[in-house]
């Protein structure tokens, strides 16, 4: 065994003059993977379509990242943050996909850090805030399920690169899903204030909930080209998932109208809710304020 | 001196004339540690996919743990070195997404490594079929054999831990907590 402890391992210096995790070089989650855009299917749409993808687990990530050293116990900060990192990595991949798909070789970095508020295609779900944990919890209860079961169909995707990603992210979201509902039933059966809050998430996060169904135009498409599996097709699961848990936590899900969009255009035609500027203030401040920085 | 320049160097005065075999660059592949489990080669791990040779051309396809592996960019990096440094002119490393990283992929002689570490090793991973993913509430599956004292009465402490890879466990035997890879 070449070290005694993780942390001699990586506080060592190599050869290479870098040291793994500190910072720059986190380029090129697809090297060396076939990105060629499968034959019948338009480069624009499978763009933009990862890009909506991967906006929801960026966005996501985000928030959860706002949560560290927040969370009510050690253990949930580390949970917090393993789910926050695959999240992240899903997001890598996709906008990475989506820089070769369109042909404009942007980089994962170019559609993080330089696009404006408009251009994100995440679904308003990924951008709210959350009033205290048991609202975290109910939130990240409805994102994990609704996208394991998206990405459980996205396996069969025509498109290879986004059948992978797809694969690899069901099973961490099988993670995620679990943990979140372990909370919402712990919280829902645990005191009357606990119960009181996890019923308030609940309430807080059901508005959000209808988006996830609707099918935009790209998707349409998509769909046509074997490529996207229709988002309405998720209701069934999701609804039977939630039902079950919140069964075990005795808590409901009000059936509320979705939040109302602009024009009839929701996250995924680029229209977001007050907190999403905040969101990307703090996520692109730095790359705005000196950009290509590395350190 | 660090690992890479062991490794390498050991490699280098071993082998003359420098024949550039698939031996050879397995040798210097299977060498490379993995950055978060230190204990563990990339061929322990089952990280380390394929190593195809071509002439002086060396091609090595790795699999990500995970899609937020942080550790990717470091392993190309040592792959590049050693490979390099065991006389390839030109090392291409690939990610290979598909089919994913499955703990199933972890060594007999990984496991063994993992457990002698303190980490308890993955068990078999119970694959889904094709439809909807089951939800799993409580961890029913049956616990993880303690890695110090073998005992089976341990009980999950938390779903995640300090890498990606990880749960928390805690053996009620012997008081020891330890870490167990996940099965995926």
């Amino acid at each position: 065994m070449p070290f005694d402890t993780a942390y001699e391992a990586i506080s060592e210096d190599t050869d290479t003059g870098h040291r793994w995790a500190f910072g720059t070089g986190f380029t090129d989650p697809l090297a060396g993977v076939d990105t060629d855009v499968p034959a019948g299917v338009g480069g624009a749409d499978l763009a933009a379509y990862s890009l909506m993808l991967g906006d929801d687990a960026l966005i996501m990530s985000h928030r959860l990242q706002e949560w560290l050293a927040r969370a009510p116990e050690l253990e949930e900060d580390t949970a917090l943050a393993n789910v926050a990192l695959d999240l992240l990595g899903q997001a890598r991949l996709l906008l990475t996909r989506a820089g070769a798909a369109d042909g404009s070789d942007r980089t994962e970095d170019d559609y993080a850090f330089a696009r404006g508020e408009r251009e994100f295609r995440n679904v308003r779900l990924a951008e709210v805030t959350d009033a205290d944990f048991a609202g975290l919890i109910a939130r990240l209860l409805v994102f994990s399920t609704w996208r394991l079961a998206l990405l459980t169909k996205l396996q069969s995707s025509g498109d290879p690169v986004l059948a992978a990603v797809a694969s690899q992210g069901v099973k961490e979201l099988t993670y995620h899903r679990d943990y979140a509902a372990e909370w919402v039933i712990r919280l829902g059966d645990g005191t009357d204030y606990s119960r009181e809050r996890m019923q308030a998430g609940l309430v807080a996060v059901a508005p959000l909930v209808p988006e996830l169904f609707e099918v935009s135009a790209v998707e349409r498409r998509l769909m046509a080209a074997g490529v996207a599996p229709d988002p309405g097709e998720t209701r069934a699961e999701f609804d039977a998932v939630i039902g079950h848990v919140l069964e075990a936590a005795a808590l409901d899900m009000p059936a509320v109208p979705g939040l109302a969009g602009v024009r009839g255009q929701t996250g995924r035609g680029g229209v977001h809710t007050e907190a999403m500027g905040y969101v990307l203030a703090e996520l692109q401040s730095v790359a705005r304020a000196m950009p290509g920085a590395t350190w | 001196m660090s690992a890479s320049q062991t490794a390498a160097g050991g490699i280098e005065t071993t082998t003359a004339p420098r024949e550039l075999t698939l031996a050879r660059a397995r040798a210097a592949a299977e060498s490379v540690p993995d950055p978060e489990l230190p204990m563990l080669t990339l061929a322990d791990l089952g990280v380390l996919r394929d190593i195809a040779v071509d002439g002086d051309h060396v091609v090595v396809s790795l699999t990500p743990t995970y899609s937020g592996c942080p550790a990717m960019h470091e392993m190309r990096q040592d792959m590049t070195a050693r490979l390099t440094a065991a006389g390839f002119a030109k090392v291409e490393v690939r990610t290979l997404l598909s089919p994913p990283w499955s703990s199933d992929l972890i060594s007999a002689v990984g496991r063994a490594k993992l457990a002698a570490a303190g980490v308890a090793p993955p068990r078999s991973f119970a694959k889904p079929g094709s439809g909807p993913v089951p939800l799993t509430l409580f961890a029913t599956s049956p616990p993880v054999a303690c890695p110090v004292c073998g005992s089976s009465d341990t009980r999950r402490t938390a779903a995640f831990s300090g890498t990606a890879c990880k749960d928390l466990h805690r053996c009620q035997a012997c008081g020891e907590p330890f870490e167990h890879v996940k099965e995926i």
